[in-house]
């Protein structure tokens, strides 16, 4: 069907932008987020989804946020857009260029919503409105915001679209999302986030749904937008290739609580924090051999209504001992690199080994 | 798809045809139009309903407008063959007695009135009530049950416990008391009070669609785009729910009908010179052994009317759906 095909005329195929090209962060801080916490009560408990979360964005940065489901990545994000569930509750504080979005008033709260912070979320099949129109949507986007007219939004409208490669922009603003494919879905979504100049954009897994070689253009398309209106990018991803491919810095996540964070060469080289090694060291290699088995890091993540005291991550890791790793729960320290922060008692073992994620590999061939 | 339905040389056109694709993309309003005509039922309830509009306005008038039918049917007459219908539709060489109206095509009631103008006074106004019942009842319901399930907590349980409580009074005792209160005020007014009865199924069925709406994801995306609560439940909680929204209308309005005769049965309801079906019916309940005519040309336009409202209602849920892509044969 026609109108299902990806972008293919000539003129929008460029080389692809990586991040190297993009245009570099400034050392100004838009985003600082301290202490968060947020909590879910439930009839087994509370559920401690995010335990204390501290990480700040600058201007223009891609800060990646990876960890396995439920490890707190999504929830800390939603507190930022204050679209938690009305029973959560959260505490700490979250720092929009100096303004504490927790103690704001909801309607303060919206006002920045979609402008100046805006989301694209994981499934583009149900993140837009089946019975409106793509340029109505656009528009009303605009329209939260800014009072302009209805004409004028939809030729912001028309020219969002263009800028995201969507073919015949004018004609497509009638046409109804049941109309477009999944890779241009996530477009009209990339689209309606930038669509305000926004300061931040929160991506939650923006690729998860889509196969393989969309992905790619969806991310090289945000990048490019990224620049176009100078924003940073929070990208939540559990796919190590696609922090590795478009983040400045990465923060890794377990049991609702930062593990890990420092810039991503100097984590994907010389990780300190076990849990980090052993995801690098699940990755599958091209040069593999033949009959080489994948290694996974044995066990499953606690429970995080009864969070164990002592490092979450004792339980499946190689290097736990008896006595710091069950009783103390490890603080994100500063470890060997510049800005480069891990939890782990045992980080220096593992930078005393040229290869950290060799731990694994002996433990998962023990259990074979 | 349907896209490709179209046969490719048969609207080339606009930018399609200089990509060489040929194929004309048709607007919503097309599409909505066509799914409606093909749904048979639709079409026949939608002819039905028109005839029995037409008709009714036509016939006796509509106000200071006349109709083409001289007898009034509030005066009385002589009563010509103890008032048997005079309308014929079986031609004569059949052993009919030939197409023809008559002196008096639906009879005479015990007084000599002519009964078709007495009906056709009756179609008028029961439609009258009827429709201005539908329009009432969804409306309120539509807002109470969409404020009750966007906003959840407090405002959810009040409005909640006030449909029960709507529901617990006995909607028959109800809306008669407040019709007596209202005193006569004529149709419009009876119809704005039984509207007001009748809300609270809509309120219910609303409350719970837009539950499991205000969930999905282009919700919270719509509010992570900084939109307002009124402008998400009115652009896009609403439309999602416009196929409950039709069924309610269409039942409400046989439910209008069928709870305005209940109320012309108790005398509550319109109060006579005027008449509605439902009164009609409940003023000659003793003549069915004598004269049955008497008791089925009312109830033919209720079932006429109910029916075809339904019909149109079925259509349009399932045209009005842009996800429904296939079109019935």
């Amino acid at each position: 069907m026609s109108t299902n095909t990806e972008p293919a005329n000539g003129s929008r195929v460029h080389a692809g932008k990586t991040l190297a090209d993009s245009l570099p962060p400034s050392d100004e801080e838009i985003l600082r987020v301290e202490d968060l916490t947020v909590e879910f009560p439930t009839d087994d408990g509370i559920v401690h989804a995010v335990r204390g979360v501290d990480y700040s964005v600058r201007e223009r940065e891609v800060l990646g946020i990876v960890g396995e489901s439920g490890s707190g990545k999504s929830v800390s994000s939603m507190a930022i857009m204050g679209l938690l569930p009305g029973n959560a509750r959260v505490h700490g504080s979250i720092r929009y260029r100096g303004t504490d979005l927790l103690r704001m008033r909801e309607k303060e709260h919206r006002s920045l919503r979609g402008d100046k912070i805006a989301m694209i979320f994981q499934d583009p099949m149900t993140s837009l409105n089946p019975v409106q129109t793509i340029g109505d949507q656009l528009a009303e986007a605009v329209l939260s915001h800014h009072l302009v007219s209805r004409k004028q939004a939809l030729a912001r409208a028309k020219e969002m679209l263009d800028l995201v490669g969507i073919p015949r922009p004018e004609a497509r603003l009638k046409s109804y999302p049941h109309e477009f494919s999944g890779g241009m879905r996530q477009r009209v979504m990339i689209a309606m986030a930038i669509i305000n100049d926004p300061d931040l954009i929160i991506a939650d897994e923006p690729t998860t749904a889509l196969d393989v070689t969309v992905q790619a253009q969806i991310l090289e398309k945000l990048l490019e937008v990224k620049d176009e209106v100078n924003a940073a990018i929070l990208m939540i991803t559990h796919d190590l290739g696609v922090i590795a491919g478009m983040a400045h810095r990465v923060l890794v996540m377990y049991a609702g609580r930062p593990v890990e964070i420092g810039n991503v060469d100097v984590v994907f080289n010389q990780p300190r924090m076990p849990y980090m090694a052993g995801l690098l060291g699940s990755l599958p290699h091209l040069d593999a051999t033949e009959h080489e088995r994948l290694r996974p890091i044995v066990g499953t993540p606690p429970s995080l209504i009864n969070v164990p005291p002592g490092c979450p991550f004792s339980p499946r890791c190689p290097l736990a001992d008896d006595s710091a790793c069950v009783t103390t729960e490890p603080e994100l320290a500063p470890v060997d690199a510049d800005e480069h922060y891990a939890a782990c008692h045992h980080w220096s073992r593992l930078a005393q080994v040229d290869d950290p994620t060799a731990y694994f590999r002996a433990e998962s061939e023990r259990s074979r | 798809m349907r896209r490709t339905r179209t046969k490719p040389a048969q609207a080339p056109s606009g930018t399609d045809a200089v990509q060489g694709m040929g194929v004309r993309t048709r607007t919503q309003g097309e599409l909505v139009f066509r799914r409606f005509v093909r749904h048979k039922g639709a079409v026949a309830g939608m002819i039905g309903l028109g005839a029995i509009v037409l008709l009714a306005v036509t016939s006796i008038g509509a106000g200071p407008i006349p109709g083409w039918w001289p007898k009034d049917f509030s005066s009385t007459g002589t009563i010509v063959d103890s008032g048997k219908p005079t309308l014929s539709l079986l031609p004569g060489f059949l052993g009919g007695s030939g197409m023809q109206m008559g002196e008096h095509p639906f009879g005479q009631d015990n007084v000599g009135r002519d009964y078709f103008a007495l009906t056709m006074r009756g179609t008028q106004v029961s439609l009258v009530i009827a429709f201005i019942v539908g329009i009432v009842s969804t409306f309120v319901g539509t807002l109470i049950g969409a404020v009750a399930g966007y906003f959840r907590g407090k405002s959810e349980a009040a409005l909640m416990r006030l449909t029960d409580l709507v529901i617990t009074i006995p909607t028959l005792l109800f809306a008669g008391l407040v019709a007596v209160m209202a005193g006569d005020r004529g149709i419009v007014v009876l119809g704005l009070v039984l509207g007001l009865v009748t809300w609270t199924p809509t309120a219910r069925l609303i409350r719970g669609e837009v539950l499991s709406i205000r969930e999905k994801e282009f919700v919270i995306a719509a509010r992570s785009f900084g939109t307002s609560a009124r402008r998400i439940i009115v652009k896009h909680i609403l439309p999602n729910t416009v196929g409950i929204i039709i069924v309610s209308v269409t039942l409400a309005i046989a439910t209008a009908i069928i709870l305005e005769s209940a109320l012309s049965f108790l005398g509550l309801g319109v109060q006579p010179p005027d008449t509605s079906l439902g009164r009609i019916i409940h003023d000659y309940q003793n003549a069915l052994t004598v004269r049955p005519w008497l008791f089925y040309w009312p109830g033919f336009f209720i079932i006429g009317i109910v029916l075809s409202v339904n019909f149109i209602g079925d259509g349009l849920r399932d045209a009005f759906d842009p996800r429904q892509n296939r079109v019935r044969d």
